[in-house]
């Protein structure tokens, strides 16, 4: 997880040279590139994840990421393909499993979610290749991304982001109020359906940058953090972009010049950006409470 | 109040239209040359092998307000899903703006029974009332200034203005009161200009002061706008200033026709087999009292009703 025989590197307080000692190593601007698009492409995702409340299912596809990652390593392929292959197929699951009803949270979910969890630690162990043990796919990390796996992620971001352009409106009305929207004639079921497999498909790319524990940074925090801030949703929507942006490439720099994960620096990040809303919300709140009386009195003058 | 006026006035007019109570079992509507906003000939509808309601025959004419009344769980609400399509009539003919159910659902505003937001909701209230009008359209709205995004912001400012919602419009929908709300839904209902509005139990859990502003906001909307009102009501007292017609459904059986003519202690014993009393209080709202709740008889409910 550290830069392993190239030293400590120094942060100066000039961005200029940082960003320029960074972007040297082929790795890092690989891991900046993969950053940029991962944090996109899971916050606009995040963004209905929350709106929905489906934050349940993108734990149990987000806890599935890791055997896949597991496995895949073990079959000798890269990660990024066991985060897809299982996220998506988890998220196809839960959908089957959902039926026509809204109750997400079932038995055999957290039955499966265990025994899946449980087969990625034998992985882990059955692997005694190069993995550090399972922490690098837990919580996260910027080493050995390749510039195929960049274009991996992008070809998929790309397509996940083009879905949701386009089923973005009767998605939101779906969201929010179904049953009107299903007497309007939007197929509220089958847009629940693509949208798990978006779900699946953007925690799979989460889990390349803050791990699969930490997917909730980059999925949840942003969006929730925008939610406080505003109730304009394409204002919001924008906000979450931009949080989530923000924390993956402070989290990047930040884990660059230390010797600690990516996922804590990601997810810290994001949390405290999530803090700072619900202050200026609680701030705003009092203020304006304040400011109610003052009001009148500014009437007669 | 002008619109109360307009719907008595309604009222007398169409008691006078009428040459007899169901002559044949058809309820005419103010014949104005038209075809009527909902015909019912004969219709029945059955769920899951039993039948809930049949032989209910109803024309309501363009501009009108109409009740659905009767005791939980005859299927009142089941009136709405067969105007809409959502469920087949088991007998006799049923036709919306004429065409068969379903197939003008996009010249229909519907509001289905009480949804409240959760008070975490980050959406607001004018951003709802904007999904009724395009929230069904694929894609996602283009941040560019254009003829067609200015048309639909000046018609949702317009409804929002209609129902009497631009002061809390721009709050969370989950901070709104329930009357606040529901307003702001009738508005998402009538954003495409409907010529049919169908509102199941629009009333239901709002406080009394609410009940009667609602109640006067639909039947301003639909005397003035001339949009054709189907409220499924659990209390007829709120709305029966402003009704033009009722449907009183048992179990088995309807009866239609003006307030005047359906909610009385003859037509009400007749529908349903048992001596049922409607007593009018000082302030002329009806209670309905001994009618029997479906499916189950409870002899021991006296004053229960549709009150």
């Amino acid at each position: 997880m550290t830069l392993a025989g190239t030293g400590a590197p120094a942060w100066s307080w000039n961005l200029l040279t940082d960003f320029q000692d960074m972007w040297s190593y082929p790795f890092m601007v690989n891991a900046f590139r993969a950053g940029a698009v991962v944090a996109v492409v899971s916050a606009v995702v995040g963004w209905f994840v929350v709106l929905r409340r489906q934050t349940f299912a993108a734990h149990t596809v987000s806890a599935v990421a890791f055997p896949g990652a597991a496995g895949a390593l073990l079959l000798g392929v890269s990660a990024v393909y066991g985060y897809f292959t299982l996220c998506v197929a988890a998220a196809l699951v839960i959908a089957a499993l959902r039926g026509g009803g809204e109750h997400e949270e079932s038995a055999l979910t957290g039955t499966v979610q265990a025994f899946l969890l449980a087969s990625g630690f034998l992985f882990t162990a059955l692997y005694r290749g190069l993995l550090e043990g399972p922490q690098t796919i837990l919580f996260g990390t910027f080493l050995g991304i390749t510039s195929s796996q960049v274009t991996l992620l992008t070809v998929v971001g790309s397509v996940v982001l083009a879905v949701l352009a386009l089923i973005g409106r009767p998605l939101l009305f779906a969201s929010v109020d179904p049953q009107v929207a299903s007497g309007r004639g939007v197929p509220v079921r089958a847009l629940s359906v693509v949208f798990l497999v978006l779900l699946g498909a953007a925690t799979a790319e989460a889990s390349q940058i803050t791990g699969t524990l930490l997917v909730f940074a980059l999925m949840v925090i942003p969006a929730a953090t925008a939610q406080i801030l505003t109730a304009r949703p394409a204002l919001s929507l924008a906000l979450t972009v931009l949080l989530a942006f923000a924390a993956t490439w402070l989290g990047l720099t930040a884990a660059y010049y230390s010797p600690y994960p990516l996922g804590f620096f990601v997810t810290t990040i994001a949390f405290a950006g999530y803090l700072l809303a619900l202050g200026w919300r609680s701030l705003s709140a009092v203020l304006g409470r304040a400011g109610l009386p003052a009001a009148p009195r500014e009437v007669p003058a | 109040m002008n619109p109360i006026a307009k719907a008595r006035e309604a009222v007398t007019h169409s008691t006078h239209t009428l040459p007899s109570r169901r002559s044949g079992g058809h309820d005419t509507a103010p014949d104005s040359g038209s075809v009527p906003v909902v015909a019912l000939c004969g219709a029945a509808v059955r769920v899951g092998g039993r039948t809930l309601w049949s032989g209910v025959d109803l024309r309501i004419g363009s501009g009108e307000f109409t009740a659905v009344l009767g005791p939980n769980g005859v299927g009142k609400s089941t009136m709405i899903k067969v105007l809409l399509g959502a469920l087949p009539a088991a007998a006799g003919e049923v036709r919306v703006l004429g065409a068969r159910p379903g197939q003008a659902n996009d010249r229909i505003g519907y509001l289905p029974q009480r949804r409240s937001f959760d008070a975490t909701l980050r959406i607001r209230g004018i951003d709802v009332v904007r999904m009724g009008l395009d929230g069904d359209r694929w894609g996602v709205p283009l941040p560019f200034p254009s003829a067609r995004r200015r048309a639909a912001h000046a018609r949702v400012d317009e409804v929002i203005e209609l129902v009497g919602a631009s002061a809390y419009a721009h709050r969370p929908i989950g901070q709104c009161s329930g009357g606040e709300q529901q307003r702001l839904l009738i508005a998402q209902a009538l954003i495409r200009r409907p010529e049919l509005l169908l509102l199941d139990e629009p009333l239901d859990s709002l406080d009394l002061p609410n009940q009667s502003a609602v109640a006067a906001l639909i039947g301003r909307i639909c005397h003035q706008e001339g949009v054709s009102v189907v409220m499924v009501a659990h209390d007829v007292n709120p709305i029966l200033h402003h009704l033009d017609r009722v449907v009183y459904l048992a179990e088995g059986g309807a009866a239609t026709g003006t307030p005047e003519e359906v909610i009385t202690s003859g037509t009400l014993t007749r529908l349903y087999g048992t001596p049922v009393e409607v007593l009018r209080t000082s302030d002329s709202r009806l209670v309905v009292v001994g009618q029997p709740e479906a499916p189950a008889v409870h002899t021991d409910r006296h004053s229960g009703g549709p009150s």
